[in-house]
Parts: C-alpha cells; structure tokens; sequence
C-alpha cells in the first residue's frame, strides 16, 4: 500500500482538541506532545509528563476508572504508544466508557532525530486498538475528519482511540513546569481540591 | 498431612488490609503465590482487579489512579521488578505513593535455574531505582508487614515493595 503524506499541523490539531476541554482530564506523553499541550495554554488538569516512555495510555486508563464521571484524553506521540502496545489489550478489556488514547501520529521518533517509526511503515495503530476491544478506533489524514472526531473525543462512550496523522515540522519548544511534584500536586490541588494533602 | 492440604491465610490477611487502607485499583500479573489474593479482589465489587500485560503498566496506572484520588496496590512476581525499573523511576520523581506486593521465586528451595539471577537482582534494582524494600518470612507476618508497608506508601508517597518469601509460599504452590 502506498504511504498516504500527513498533511496536518500538531500545534493546529492539538489546540483545537484542548479548546474545547471542558472539565476534562488530560495526559500528554513525554516529549512534543507535552509541549503541544503546553502551547495550547497552561493548565492544572494537565499532566504534563518528562518521562515514564511507554506508560501513558495506562496512567490515562488508572485516572479513567478512579474518575469515571470526568473525561479522560491521553494525548501521546506514535513511539510512546508503540513502547506499550499491551496496554491497548488492558484497556480493551477494562472498556473505561470515559477513556479516549489520541495519538499523534508523526510516524517518527521526533524527540531524539527524526527515526521512522513503525506506523510510517504501516504498521496500523487504530487496527491493533479495535482488535484489543475499543469501543470505536480511526485515522484521521484531514480538517473535516478532524471536525467529525472531535465531538467523539470528549463524549463518545469509551475506549475510543484515533490516530492523528500530523507532519514532522519543526513546533517551536514550549516547556511546561518540569518537577515531578509540582506537576502531581497542582493537578490533584485542582481536581481533589482538600483532598489532595490527605 | 491435613495441613498442607489447606488453603494458606495469609493471602487474605493481605486482601484485608487492602481494605481496611482503602485500596481500590489493584493491578497484576499473575503468580501462583498471589492466586488467592487475585481471586478475593475480583470478587469485591469496592475493587477493580486488572490483569496487565506487563508489569510496568502497574506502575504507570496507578500513578494515574492516585492522580484521580484512588489507592492501589501492585501484584506481581519477582520476576516483573525488572520490568518496572524506568516506569518506577517516574514514581520517585514525582513522589507518588506506591505499594507493590512481590512473590519471590529464584531463592529458597527454587528448581528453576532461569529464576535465579533476576532473583538476585530484586532487591539492588528496586533499591537502586529508590524503592523501600521490606520483606515477609513468615507467614503470619504478612498482614502486618502490608500494613506497615501501606501506611508508609500512602502517608510519606514513597514507593514500597513487600516481597513476600518463597518460604511463605511453600512448594505446595509451586506449578499451579
Ligand atoms: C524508555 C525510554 N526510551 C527512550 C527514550 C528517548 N525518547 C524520548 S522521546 C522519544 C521519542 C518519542 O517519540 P514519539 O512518542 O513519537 O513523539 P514525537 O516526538 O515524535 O512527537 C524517545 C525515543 C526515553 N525517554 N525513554
Ligand atoms: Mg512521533
């Protein structure tokens, strides 16, 4: 099959999806898609993440089921993802209804040079989601298939999971709060409010 | 012997304190030794029990779970702790409570020879990566060491593994 050329801008697409966030929870993953999340404007609900490659979608599927009245999003990059592919046949089988993984799908390592990686030689992200048991799973190339997913996103009973196919343009480096604690205990502060310091 | 016939009690004095610390997520790869403890938290409706993959899924869902205001706790063979080691690294970073309950195997009376050196490598990986070690020898020290270990997790967030003897097990448990 012939590679399809992502055209789409992750700080574009990106923003779109946080402007309407609402009282939703979000988890970036390591990296550009924690600086896409911090472009699109700080946020206590927002747990930006320095490290912990390959764990995202499980932190994002712990916060779904300890918060299942709020939306999750977990917003990570295509290698983040591919580093923990069971975690797609945990969440399959968990089926949190509040729980969406949006991958943003550069098909590179763009972090550490710009390595290819899996998805750029077609390996199917939203297939391996759908055959774990996601309640719905797509790839999204273009504008107006974005505008359909975005309802989908924040209200669509979960798991869902969409592959967002963006291009490897340079984003200029947006650097959120970085220590481990602060992070952790504004994001709780905000959501537990008293609760947080128990 | 009658005795070795008989289900061990230990497994549910840990499934007790679970309760009494208001631990709800509780995450797993499954070992012999934690059979009966895995079977009493999927029967509880107050508990989620979710098998993993891996053991660093563990890890990394419940920091999201104590994101979210829940209290979880980790299950897991000795094995899996090396599966753990840069998920946990996150865990110190951030401070996140953690409670993790490890079955050894690779140690006393082991037959398997491919146990052996992540056996060996347990206690210096977890402690290398800041995780407080406490250990179970006997039986009846299980409920209280979890306790103990629970306590410490949750009112410090600091990471602590329990690992509980091969001893405590007994070969009875061994290839079911
Ligand atoms: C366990 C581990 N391995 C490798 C790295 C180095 N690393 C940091 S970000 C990254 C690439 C992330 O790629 P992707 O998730 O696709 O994000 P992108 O930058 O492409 O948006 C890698 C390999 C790491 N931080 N941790
Ligand atoms: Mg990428």
């Amino acid at each position: 099959m012939a590679h399809r050329k992502p055209i789409l801008d992750r700080r574009k697409v990106v923003a779109q999806i946080l402007e309407r966030r609402g009282d939703a929870l979000i988890m970036p993953g390591l990296g550009a898609p924690t600086w896409d999340c911090a472009a699109a404007g700080d946020h206590p609900l927002t747990f930006y993440s320095w490290g912990g490659m390959g764990g995202c979608a499980m932190m994002g599927l712990g916060l779904a089921l300890a918060q299942p009245r709020r939306r999750v999003l977990v917003i990570t990059g295509d290698g983040e993802l591919l580093m923990g592919l069971g975690s797609l046949a945990s969440i399959g089988v968990q089926k949190p209804r509040n729980l969406a993984v949006i991958v943003i799908d550069n098909e590179h390592y763009g972090e550490t040079g710009m390595q290819p990686t899996h998805t750029r030689h077609g390996v199917d992200l939203p297939a391996m989601a759908r055959a774990a048991g996601f309640r719905a799973a797509g790839t999204v190339y273009t504008a107006p298939q974005l505008k359909a997913w975005m309802p989908r996103f924040y209200r669509q009973p979960g798991p869902i999971f969409c592959s967002i196919k963006v291009t490897t343009a340079d984003a200029p480096l947006v650097l959120p709060v970085r220590e481990g604690t602060a992070i952790k205990h504004r994001f709780r502060e905000a959501l537990l409010g008293g609760r947080a310091y128990e | 012997m009658e005795t070795a016939t008989r289900p061990p009690t230990w497994p549910l004095d840990i499934y007790e304190v679970f309760k009494k610390a208001g631990i709800r997520q509780v995450a797993y790869v499954p070992d012999a030794g934690h059979s009966l403890l895995i079977k009493a938290c999927h029967a509880d409706k107050a508990m989620r029990a979710v098998c993993l993959t891996t053991e660093e899924e563990g890890v990394a869902m419940l920091a999201g779970a104590w994101l979210g205001g829940e209290r979880g706790a980790l299950l897991m063979q000795s094995s899996g702790a090396g599966n753990c080691i840069n998920m946990l690294g996150m865990i110190n970073e951030c401070r996140f409570p953690l409670l993790m309950i490890l079955t050894m195997r690779g140690h006393w009376g082991e037959f398997n020879p491919w146990q052996v050196p992540m056996s060996q490598a347990t206690v210096p990986a977890l402690s290398a990566i800041g995780v407080t070690v406490q250990t179970v020898d006997q039986p009846d020290e299980a409920g209280e060491t979890v306790a103990a270990a629970a306590r410490l997790a949750f009112s410090t967030g600091r990471a602590v593994a329990v690992l509980i003897s091969q001893r405590v097990i007994g070969s009875k448990a061994f290839g079911k």
